[in-house]
């Protein structure tokens, strides 16, 4: 007989047992974002209207600059390297103001953050916009959240198809039309859309508009909330970002808490009962598919769609409004303490509430004054100083110069004279889109004379040089000194170019060289 | 597992790896993020396969495309030189003071003769074409057989004194050691010295000028103006090839030097001459 007392029990389990298998990666939980309506998704469609007004016309804005310089308001021309902004032109060496406003973008995204929270995010960023404009035609083609989640969950049928297949359709062609509106930065849009449309624009445009289309199909089709959550640094960078006097999209459950889907049956019974009604509307309209009665997330973009929800909700319930709302982290924690007697116990929503069911008066409330404070000033000082150095700059950079290099092999050459010449390059920078003559004089050296190569006039010490619109002009320029004129081995003096027609000038320090043997 | 944690916040299980008491949490990735890598490992695995890649014995798999640099610059070279073309043709149809004459060209002359002259003539007449002691500075004004672009080509491209071309610049200065006496050639020195400097001994001037006219006029004129036919220099400017001074002179006239330049055409072809005249025309001197 077996005794089974006999036989060792071992503590071991098999290392991929399906009890504690992990997944190593997990399926996406797609989102159905349900129509919100009310004050927040009116400034969206407004703020949309404007961001996708501002991406697809500027290119079409005319500015003029007369016969020599393109009409176009906003161009980049990466050929000839300028850059255009309505009455600003930008040469490749004035890149410092792109630089500028790169910092004052910066600086401008930390200050909006530190007192509206990710307004960026929720309002204004073109992977909110196109997603926001992508779920436009998905609810116009296959309907609203429960629509949309029976089509997913039904069979595949020739009426899912079609609608699938309009759908992709009218998202590749909004795709294009996004990706097409980006090369008209680059070039003259009137001409440059003739090319495109028969096939004889440059094939870069077409790989820039395949990209951008692929780009803006994946991310604003297909990815929406993904890209947020997992591409996006900017969620990670909020922490660092927000403070307790920032405004956030906030669950208030010292009023909400405890919630309750039978409020009335609770109530009856005697139980205490917060505003907050269970019905789900938060979540349902959210476009990154959170609750955001967990409280602040990684996720929340901030975009207030649930304060639209919800307040829709507290309006047919007939309660305040602002159940979800934008607060601060601080008057947040207040009320918390009010509503818990400092944390003692759980929420209870009469400690919030006059007998009469309005608020208690010690109830924090959000006021202006609280955007105020020193980091905000600091922000929005550093903001306007970078912007005021490069407004002053603007108003009085020159736009006429004058570089000189000194030829360096031979430093000079002695001529059969006893004289010595010396080579300079010379560049002059026009940098008005005008053609204009430029007198350039010598000043200092005595005796000294220049020639210029390809210019066929005697040696003098000034000359008249066009110089084409917008453009340098390079000279090559001897200078030549009388052996007995020469003071020392290296003497300074002046290049001078004149506008006389402008009265702009520029003068650049120059030094001649001669041997250490001469007088 | 029996040793699971579980993180209490989030009440999601941990790799049970910590730092500082920092733990990572076992999330799972993104479905499509885990599919995007194995996208890009096939992309790279796939990209082994169309180009070389795969070390073998003796080279490399070559890959399906067939790519290689080699034939990447060849190509690139092909397009340069076929975007050079326009240029290249109107340089060899032109003369050289058209060249000059005309900025285009003269600018694109200028630039390759530059090139040409890094490779080819700065062993002798220096990076910068100032010369040395014996090979003359081409950026001053004074020209032993002339500085007229034309002349310059004829001196590129048949050379001078170079015994493998007919055509070559052919002079050659008498070696007056055995000529005359030494003080004959003191007293001439002194002469040709004094036509642009002081000198020591000044009455060593007079007899010198009747030595120089007796010996030396034939070929460097009664001026002492030089002769550019004979590639004879002036002797009465500030430049002075083999040296300045009475001793430098005098070391000439005893046993000259008579510098070599090889003919040009034969190694580098027309083209590149005319660009190479055009450009040590441009430095300054050209007349």
């Amino acid at each position: 007989m077996l005794d089974q007392s006999q036989v060792e029990r071992l503590e071991a389990e098999a290392v991929n047992s399906s009890k504690t298998r992990q997944p190593l990666y997990a399926a996406r939980k797609k989102i159905f974002p349900k129509r919100a309506s009310g004050r927040f998704r009116q400034f969206k469609w407004l703020v949309m209207a404007i961001t996708l007004g501002i991406y697809y016309l500027t290119p079409w804005l005319r500015w003029g600059r007369g016969p020599f310089a393109p009409d176009q308001a906003v161009l980049i021309d990466l050929a000839n390297r300028r850059f255009y902004f309505f009455f600003i032109e930008i040469w490749p060496q004035e890149f410092y103001y792109v630089a500028g406003l790169l910092m004052m973008a910066g600086v401008g995204l930390f200050l909006i953050t530190s007192t509206v929270g990710r307004a960026w995010c929720g309002y204004t960023c073109p992977q909110t916009v196109w997603v926001d404009l992508f779920l436009v035609v998905e609810r116009a083609i296959e309907g609203d959240r429960n629509a949309r989640m029976k089509l997913e969950a039904a069979p595949w049928s020739a009426r899912k198809f079609f609608l699938r297949l309009s759908k992709h359709a009218i998202w590749l062609v909004i795709a294009v039309a996004t990706g097409g509106a980006w090369i008209f930065y680059f070039a003259d849009a009137p001409k440059l859309l003739g090319e495109v449309v028969t096939g004889t624009a440059a094939p870069i445009a077409y790989a820039t508009i395949a990209v951008l289309t692929g780009t803006t199909y994946v991310f604003g089709g297909l990815m929406r909330e993904q890209v947020c959550t997992y591409m996006c640094p900017w969620p990670r960078i909020q922490a660092a970002m927000l403070d307790e006097n920032s405004l956030t999209v906030t669950y208030n459950d010292w009023r909400g808490e405890p919630r309750s889907r039978h409020a009335k049956k609770a109530s009856a019974a005697g139980q205490s009962v917060g505003d907050c009604v269970d019905c789900n509307a938060c979540v349902a309209v959210c476009p990154m598919g959170i609750d955001i009665r967990d409280g602040q997330q990684l996720e929340c973009i901030t975009c207030a769609l649930c304060i639209d929800a919800c307040d829709s909700v507290m309006d047919k319930l007939g309660r305040e409004r602002g159940l979800i709302s934008y607060a601060t982290l601080a008057d947040y924690n207040a009320n918390m303490a009010l509503a818990t007697s400092g944390g003692t116990g759980p929420v209870d929503p009469a400690l919030v509430r006059t007998p009469s069911g309005g608020f208690a008066d010690g109830l924090a409330h959000f006021h202006l004054g609280k955007i105020f404070r020193l980091r905000t000033y600091i922000y929005l000082g550093v903001w306007s100083a970078i912007g005021l150095v490069l407004v002053y700059s603007l108003l009085t950079r020159e736009r006429l110069e004058l570089n000189v290099l000194h030829d360096r092999n031979p430093q000079f050459v002695t001529l059969s004279d006893g004289s010595i010449r010396n080579g300079y390059t010379v560049k002059l920078l026009n940098m008005i889109p005008e053609p204009r003559t430029v007198e350039i004089t010598l000043h200092g050296l005595d005796g000294g004379e220049m020639s210029i190569v390809g210019i066929d006039q005697p040696a003098s010490r000034s000359f008249s040089i066009p110089v084409e619109p917008d453009r340098l002009k390079t000279l090559k320029v001897f200078v030549r000194q009388p052996a007995d004129q020469i003071r020392k081995p290296a003497q300074s003096f002046e290049f001078r170019i004149d506008d006389t027609a402008s009265s702009e000038t520029a003068e650049y320090t120059a030094t001649f060289n001669a041997p250490e043997n001469s007088r | 597992m029996s040793n699971e944690h579980i993180d209490e916040i989030s009440g999601i299980t941990t790799t049970g790896h910590e730092w500082d008491g920092i733990k990572e949490l076992n999330n799972p990735l993104p479905r499509w993020w885990v599919i995007t890598f194995y996208i890009t490992v096939a992309w790279a695995l796939a990209y082994t396969i169309a180009y070389p890649a795969w070390p073998m014995l003796s080279s490399a798999t070559r890959g399906v495309l067939a790519f290689s640099s080699r034939n990447d610059v060849k190509n690139e070279m092909a397009a340069a030189d076929a975007a050079k073309a326009k240029y290249v043709t109107a340089i060899q149809s032109k003369t050289v003071s058209e060249i000059a004459a005309d900025d285009t060209l003269r600018e694109f002359a200028v630039a390759a003769g530059g090139a040409a002259f890094k490779v080819n003539c700065v062993q002798c007449h220096g990076s910068g074409a100032q010369g040395s002691t014996g090979f003359p500075n081409l950026n001053d004004d004074d020209w032993l057989w002339g500085g007229k672009a034309e002349v310059i080509q004829q001196t590129i491209t048949h050379g001078i004194r170079f015994a493998a071309d007919p055509d070559t610049r052919q002079s050659e200065m008498t070696a007056f050691a055995d000529v005359l006496k030494p003080e004959q050639i003191a007293q001439v020195s002194a002469y040709v010295a004094s036509l642009s400097g002081p000198v020591q001994d000044k009455s060593l001037i007079e007899p010198g000028a009747k030595v120089f006219a007796d010996n030396c006029a034939a070929c460097h004129g009664e001026n002492a103006k030089g002769n550019r036919d004979l590639g004879a220099p002036n002797l009465t400017d500030a430049i002075w090839l083999h040296g300045s001074g009475e001793a430098a002179i005098a070391a000439q006239v005893r046993a000259p030097k008579n510098g070599v330049m090889p003919a040009w055409v034969g190694r580098l072809g027309e083209t590149t001459v005319k660009e190479l005249a055009v450009y040590v025309h441009s430095l300054g001197g050209g007349e």
